[in-house]
């Protein structure tokens, strides 16, 4: 069948590009650069599964193929947080807290923020997804206000930390936080599973999904937990991507042009891979590292949003 | 049978249905007619727990349709609203197999594929079951979720204006289904219906709402003459025999 041709092609890729990164101009010291290397893989796929996962069910859920999960304002609560640690003890503190810590904290207030904005809207009598949207984008934009104020007010050397959690950027992850990652994904996936089937018939719709049988509100509530749980993960391990997430699930839509999301998701989780592990292949070794590559991904993300908003534009 | 219990339901600070109560007859098909503002699809979307009431009771066979487990809902009772566009790269044929979802939850059995087979003969799709749902037209759209809901196969089948973009051949054709559906399968069916000339040939019962309440209700041949029409529509239309149906004249 073509659909699973084209997903081993996709898995083939991966792989080799992965492969392509661990092994390309390794040099003498094998012992010091392969671990270093394999951390940075492990990285890769992990954010890149979480990123492609949950903005292919966001999309699904909100009906619209045009939209991230970052809507929702966590990329600009992350932002804020790393912001107010500098602010308020110095860059110091920041760079040199204790990275278990430091992602706690991180993760933690994301998700409570998450957790707060869902109870707080779907408490209210227009409990809308798009609602719930809205309010995210207004307070994404509080923040990203806040943090520009803060930012405005510490001294330049300082920002420069602030500036380094800007992007996002392979080239420190903590190995202990990738165990802690996994696990939480891990967690976060078994607490999924079982909610996989409800995605496909979600896609027809909220009239079509209550009048098969589900019960839409409470699921996509878990939904969007999920999604915030690993968005908050994926962006305290690397920063801030989830632009990502937009570019991949349109190429799985495109390449795939399927409604079943077990190929969906997975493809957009190998798009994802080959994304991240070619695009840290160029910016080691074509651009020596002098540029992060939330850059590239942004670039070529942005390009091709422009080209998404055209297409729909003539189908109009 | 299904009873509605003094519902109500308010937008903001208006009120679309107020304190309305009627019973859903059994093997019959009910149409909800009015005109536009008067609260027909808003009291179909409550009865099929679309949306949710500020007051009041939907009963399922004398149980409240909330205390009924959603997937088990799905089973009795299936509803189908105007204007489903979704943006889906999807078969015909696959998208009629999701009415057996509260069946087999995604996993299609054998006598899933004999029902969905069955639904797409019904509503005579077989020669567009392999297209995909981007390339049809509005009319054939609507039979193949018309379709979905037939393999959906409830016992209650309720359709928001389910002749809106369809032609006056098709318009028929999904009448005259749904009649067979009531009449061979022993279904109810409940459609909220603009064309008053439709709701008269084909229902057994209307439903006559104005301003969110029942003006009248009652059996077909009682309710269309020229009297209950003035009081619904506000307007002088008569109403003439023609070949043993009424039909009304409200052209001129």
């Amino acid at each position: 069948m073509l659909l699973k041709r084209k997903m081993l092609l996709l898995g083939l890729l991966a792989t080799a590009f992965s492969v392509l990164f661990l092994f390309w101009d390794i040099g003498t010291a094998f012992g010091y650069v392969f671990p270093r290397r394999l951390v940075k893989v492990a990285a890769i796929i992990l954010t890149g599964s979480c990123i492609a996962f949950s903005t292919v069910i966001f999309q699904t859920i909100t009906n619209n193929r045009i939209l991230t999960p970052s809507l929702i304002g966590l990329d600009s609560l992350y932002m804020l947080i790393q912001t107010a640690i500098v602010f308020v003890f110095g860059g110091r503190q920041l760079a040199m807290m204790e990275n278990r810590f430091h992602f706690v904290l991180s993760v933690g207030l994301m998700v409570l923020f998450a957790l707060l904005l869902f109870r707080l809207v779907f408490r209210m009598e227009q409990r809308n997804i798009y609602f719930l949207l809205l309010i995210g984008i207004i307070c994404g934009t509080f923040f990203s206000s806040i943090s520009s104020f803060m930012q405005m007010l510490i001294d330049p050397n300082e920002f420069s930390i602030v500036q380094d959690s800007m992007f996002a950027s392979f080239n420190n992850v903590n190995d202990d936080l990738l165990g802690i990652s996994a696990i939480i994904m891990i967690l976060t996936g078994v607490y999924a599973f079982p909610m996989l089937k409800y995605l496909n018939v979600m896609a027809l719709g909220q009239d079509q999904a209550v009048n098969l049988g589900i019960p839409y509100n409470k699921i996509v509530r878990r939904w969007l937990i999920i999604i915030a749980v690993l968005v908050s993960v994926s962006t305290a391990l690397v920063g801030p991507i989830t632009f990502l997430g937009l570019l991949v699930a349109n190429v799985a839509h495109q390449l795939f042009q399927t409604y079943r999301h077990s190929y969906l998701i997975i493809g957009a989780v190998l798009i994802s891979i080959i994304t991240l592990a070619g695009g840290q292949f160029i910016v080691e070794h074509l651009f020596t590292f002098s540029i992060p590559i939330s850059v590239i991904v942004n670039f070529v993300g942005g390009v091709y949003f422009l080209y998404l908003l055209l297409k729909e534009n003539r189908s109009w | 049978m299904v009873e509605v219990k003094h519902v109500s339901k308010t937008y903001g600070s208006k009120k679309v249905i107020e304190n309305l109560s009627v019973d859903i007859q059994p093997g019959k098909i009910t149409s909800f007619i009015g005109s536009n503002g008067a609260g027909k699809s808003t009291l179909l979307s409550m009865l099929s727990r679309l949306i949710s009431k500020d007051e009041g009771q939907v009963l399922l066979h004398g149980r409240d349709i909330h205390s009924i487990k959603p997937n088990d809902l799905a089973k009795e009772l299936s509803i189908l609203k105007q204007s489903n566009h979704i943006d889906l790269r999807i078969q015909v044929r696959d998208l009629i197999s999701f009415g057996r979802f509260p069946y087999s939850q995604g996993r299609l059995t054998k006598e899933d594929w004999v029902e969905i087979n069955k639904a797409i003969h019904y509503m005579e799709l077989e020669e567009i079951q392999e297209r995909y749902i981007d390339e049809l037209s509005g009319g054939q759209l609507q039979r193949a979720y018309i379709a979905m809901i037939i393999a959906q196969d409830t016992d209650y089948v309720m359709l928001d204006e389910p002749l809106n973009n369809l032609d006056m051949k098709h318009s028929v054709q999904i009448m005259k289904s749904l009649r067979k559906m009531v009449e061979e399968m022993g279904k109810t069916a409940v459609i909220v219906i603009h064309d008053i000339n439709f709701a008269s040939c084909y229902s057994d019962r209307i439903v006559a709402l104005k301003h969110g309440e029942i003006v009248r209700e009652g059996p077909t041949e009682e309710m269309i003459n020229s009297e209950m029409l003035k009081e619904v529509y506000d307007m002088d239309i008569p109403v003439q025999l023609i070949n043993g149906e009424r039909i009304c004249l409200h052209f001129k």
